[in-house]
C-alpha cells in the first residue's frame, strides 16, 4: 500500500516537473541564443538579402500596422457585442445562437482564417495581399477573446451602480457609457492586450493575407512581413541562424511582456472585486 | 435623445452579431472555393485517394489525413496523461501558494506563437530525434528514415502546445468537484490516492474530457509548428520517424506558390480541415454544457 502511494505521488510529480522544465527549457534556450543577437542595429536597420543580413525594422513596422489595424477594429466591435449580451439581451434562444457561434469562431483554426482572409479580403474584395487584409483577418480572429474578456468585467458590475445612475434620470446608453464602461476599463484593457499578443504571434492566417513583402509599407494596400511570418519564412529557408534566433528571441520577450501584463492588470481587477 | 439612442441599440446588435455573420461568411467562402474540387472528384475519392500530386493534377488527400490524424494521435498520447497528472498535482497536491505560480506559468506556456515553438522543434528536437532516437530504430530496421522531420518531433511539440488547454480545464473541474465527496471518501478510511483516482477523477470526467476534445481540436488545427518539423511529404506513414504532411501544413505551404487549380484543391482540403474541427468544437462545446448540468 505504502509503495502504491509513493509510486503514484512520484508519477505525478515527474509529469508536473517535466511540464515546467519544457517551459523553462524552451524560453531559456531560445533567449540565451537569440539575446546575444538583438541589438540597436537589428532593431533598427532594414532587412537585406531577404533577412539574412541587416536587421527587422520594416518587419517591425508591419507587424506594429497588421495588429493595429486588428485591434482598432475589433475593440469597439467586441465591447458592443459584450454590452449587448450584459445589458440589452435577455437570455433567449437568440442570445444562446450568438454565443454559439462566438465560441465556434474562436475554436477555428488559423490556416482556415488564413484561407478565408485570401478568398475574401484578399481576393473577392480585391484589397490585395496588404496591411488591411490582414489586419482585418485578425479582427475577427482575436473578437471572441475581446468579447469573453469585456463580457467578465462587465458582469462584476453591481447592480445597483445601473440602478443608481438609471435613477437619477441617466438613460440607459448614459449608464453604459459613464458608468458602467468606465468601471470595466482593466477587463477590456486585458481583452485588448491579449488580443495583440495573439494578433503578433499569428503567423498562418498572417501570411496568406499580408503576403511577404519586406519593404517598409507606406499605405494601409501594401504586403509587409509580420514577425512570425519572418520567423516562419527564417526557419524554413535556413538563411541565417543568428537572425532567426534574434527574431524568435524578441518574439518571445514581446509575448512574455504582453501577457504579463494582461495577468497583472485581470489581478488587480479581481482585487477590486474581493476574489 | 430617444431616436439616436434607438440606433445605437441597432449598432449594438449589428456587432454583437458580428461573430456569427463572420462564421457564416467563412462557411460560405470556404465551401464556395472548394466544393467544386470534392465535387468533380467525388467524395470518396478526394477523401480516400492516396495520392497527392498537386503537379500532376491529382487530389486525394487521404496522406494528410492520415499525417494529420498520427500526429493528433501521437500529441494525445503523450499529452493526456501528462496533463492530467499535472492538473492533478496543482490542485490535489502542490500547496495553493505554489500552484498559483505553477499555472501562470502554464498560461505563459500557452501564449507562446505556435511558430516559435516550430522554431524551437526544428532546432533542438529534430536534430536530437536524428542523433538519439534514429540510431536506436535503425538496430531494427536498417530502411527508416533518418532525417528526424516526423510524426514523432510532431506529437512531442504539439503535446507541449495542447498542454495548456488540457492542464486548465481539467483543473477547473477537479477544482469543482465538491469538498463533501473528498471527506466522505477519506472519513470512509479511504487514503489520498484512493480518493483521487476513485472519488475525484470520475467526478471531474466530463470536464476532463472537454479538455481533450478541445486539444485536440487545437492539435488538429495546429498549422506553424508541424509545418516545421514534420517534414512535409505527402505520403501514408508506416512508423513514427517517418515524414508526414499534415492538412494544415500542406495549406499554409503550398497557398503561396500554386496556380489556380491547385488553390482550389487547397481550400477543399479546408473544407475537410473545417467540418472536422465544427464537429469536435460542437461535441466540446455539448460535453461542456452536459458538465454545467449535471453539477447544478
Amino acid at each position: 500500500m505504502k509503495i502504491k502511494n509513493i509510486i503514484f505521488y512520484a508519477i505525478l510529480g515527474i509529469l508536473a516537473l517535466l511540464t515546467l522544465a519544457t517551459l523553462i527549457l524552451i524560453v531559456g534556450y531560445l533567449l540565451i541564443n537569440g539575446l546575444p543577437h538583438i541589438n540597436m542595429e537589428f532593431l533598427t536597420q532594414d532587412p537585406k538579402m531577404m533577412g539574412k543580413e541587416g536587421g527587422i525594422f520594416t518587419i517591425i513596422v508591419g507587424t506594429i500596422y497588421v495588429t493595429l489595424v486588428a485591434i482598432i477594429i475589433s475593440t469597439p466591435i467586441g465591447i458592443a457585442a459584450a454590452v449587448y449580451y450584459t445589458e440589452y439581451a435577455k437570455e433567449g434562444i437568440i442570445v444562446q445562437i450568438i454565443r454559439f457561434f462566438t465560441e465556434i469562431l474562436a475554436g477555428i483554426p488559423s490556416v482556415i482564417f488564413g484561407l478565408f482572409g485570401f478568398a475574401f479580403f484578399v481576393v473577392f474584395l480585391g484589397m490585395g495581399w496588404s496591411v488591411i487584409s490582414g489586419g482585418l483577418t485578425l479582427a475577427i480572429m482575436i473578437l471572441p477573446t475581446l468579447i469573453r474578456a469585456t463580457e467578465e468585467s462587465l458582469k462584476t458590475v453591481p447592480m445597483s451602480y445601473r440602478e443608481g445612475s438609471l435613477s437619477l434620470g441617466a438613460t440607459k446608453w448614459q449608464t453604459i457609457v459613464k458608468v458602467i464602461i468606465p468601471c470595466c476599463k482593466n477587463g477590456i484593457l486585458t481583452g485588448m492586450i491579449l488580443g495583440i499578443g495573439r494578433a503578433i504571434g499569428e503567423t498562418a492566417a498572417v501570411m496568406l493575407t499580408v503576403g511577404g513583402a519586406l519593404k517598409l509599407p507606406t499605405s494601409l494596400f501594401d504586403s509587409t512581413r509580420t514577425m512570425s511570418v519572418h520567423l516562419y519564412m527564417l526557419s524554413s529557408e535556413g538563411l541565417s541562424q543568428e537572425k532567426t534566433f534574434a527574431t524568435g528571441a524578441l518574439l518571445i520577450i514581446i509575448v512574455l511582456i504582453i501577457n504579463t501584463t494582461a495577468n497583472f492588470i485581470s489581478s488587480r481587477l479581481g482585487g477590486n472585486n474581493g476574489n | 435623445m430617444k431616436k439616436y439612442e434607438k440606433v445605437i441599440e441597432k449598432l449594438i446588435l449589428i456587432s454583437a452579431m458580428i461573430a456569427t455573420i463572420s462564421v457564416a461568411l467563412i462557411t460560405v467562402f470556404i465551401f464556395q472555393s472548394g466544393i467544386s474540387v470534392i465535387a468533380d472528384y467525388g467524395v470518396i475519392n478526394f477523401i480516400f485517394g492516396t495520392e497527392w500530386s498537386p503537379g500532376s493534377g491529382i487530389y486525394g488527400i487521404f496522406p494528410l489525413i492520415a499525417g494529420t490524424l498520427s500526429v493528433t494521435l501521437g500529441s494525445l498520447i503523450i499529452g493526456i496523461p501528462t496533463g492530467i497528472a499535472c492538473a492533478i498535482f496543482l490542485s490535489e497536491i502542490l500547496p495553493k501558494k505554489f500552484s498559483k505560480y505553477f499555472k501562470s506559468a502554464i498560461e505563459l506556456l500557452a501564449g507562446i506563437p505556435s511558430v516559435v515553438y516550430g522554431f524551437f522543434g526544428l532546432v533542438v528536437l529534430v536534430p536530437a530525434i536524428r542523433t538519439y532516437i534514429v540510431p536506436i530504430f535503425q538496430k531494427f530496421n536498417p530502411n527508416v528514415a533518418p532525417t528526424g522531420f516526423s510524426i514523432l518531433a510532431g506529437a512531442i511539440i504539439l503535446a507541449i502546445m495542447i498542454l495548456p488547454t488540457i492542464v486548465s480545464i481539467s483543473e477547473n473541474a477537479i477544482a469543482a468537484v465538491p469538498i463533501e465527496y473528498k471527506e466522505a471518501s477519506l472519513a470512509l478510511g479511504a487514503n489520498k490516492r484512493e480518493t483521487i483516482l476513485k472519488i475525484i477523477i470520475p467526478a471531474a470526467k466530463s470536464g476532463i474530457i472537454s479538455s481533450i476534445i478541445l486539444g485536440m481540436g487545437r492539435a488538429i488545427g495546429e498549422t506553424m509548428a508541424v509545418l516545421l518539423i514534420t517534414g512535409n511529404m505527402a505520403k501514408v506513414p508506416s512508423s513514427i520517424l517517418d515524414p508526414v504532411a499534415t492538412l494544415t501544413g500542406t495549406i499554409a505551404m503550398e497557398m503561396s506558390y500554386a496556380p489556380p487549380s491547385h488553390q482550389k484543391a487547397l481550400f477543399a482540403v479546408g473544407i475537410v480541415l473545417f467540418v472536422i474541427i465544427m464537429l469536435l468544437n460542437v461535441i466540446a462545446q455539448l460535453s461542456v454544457k452536459g458538465l454545467g448540468g449535471k453539477r447544478n
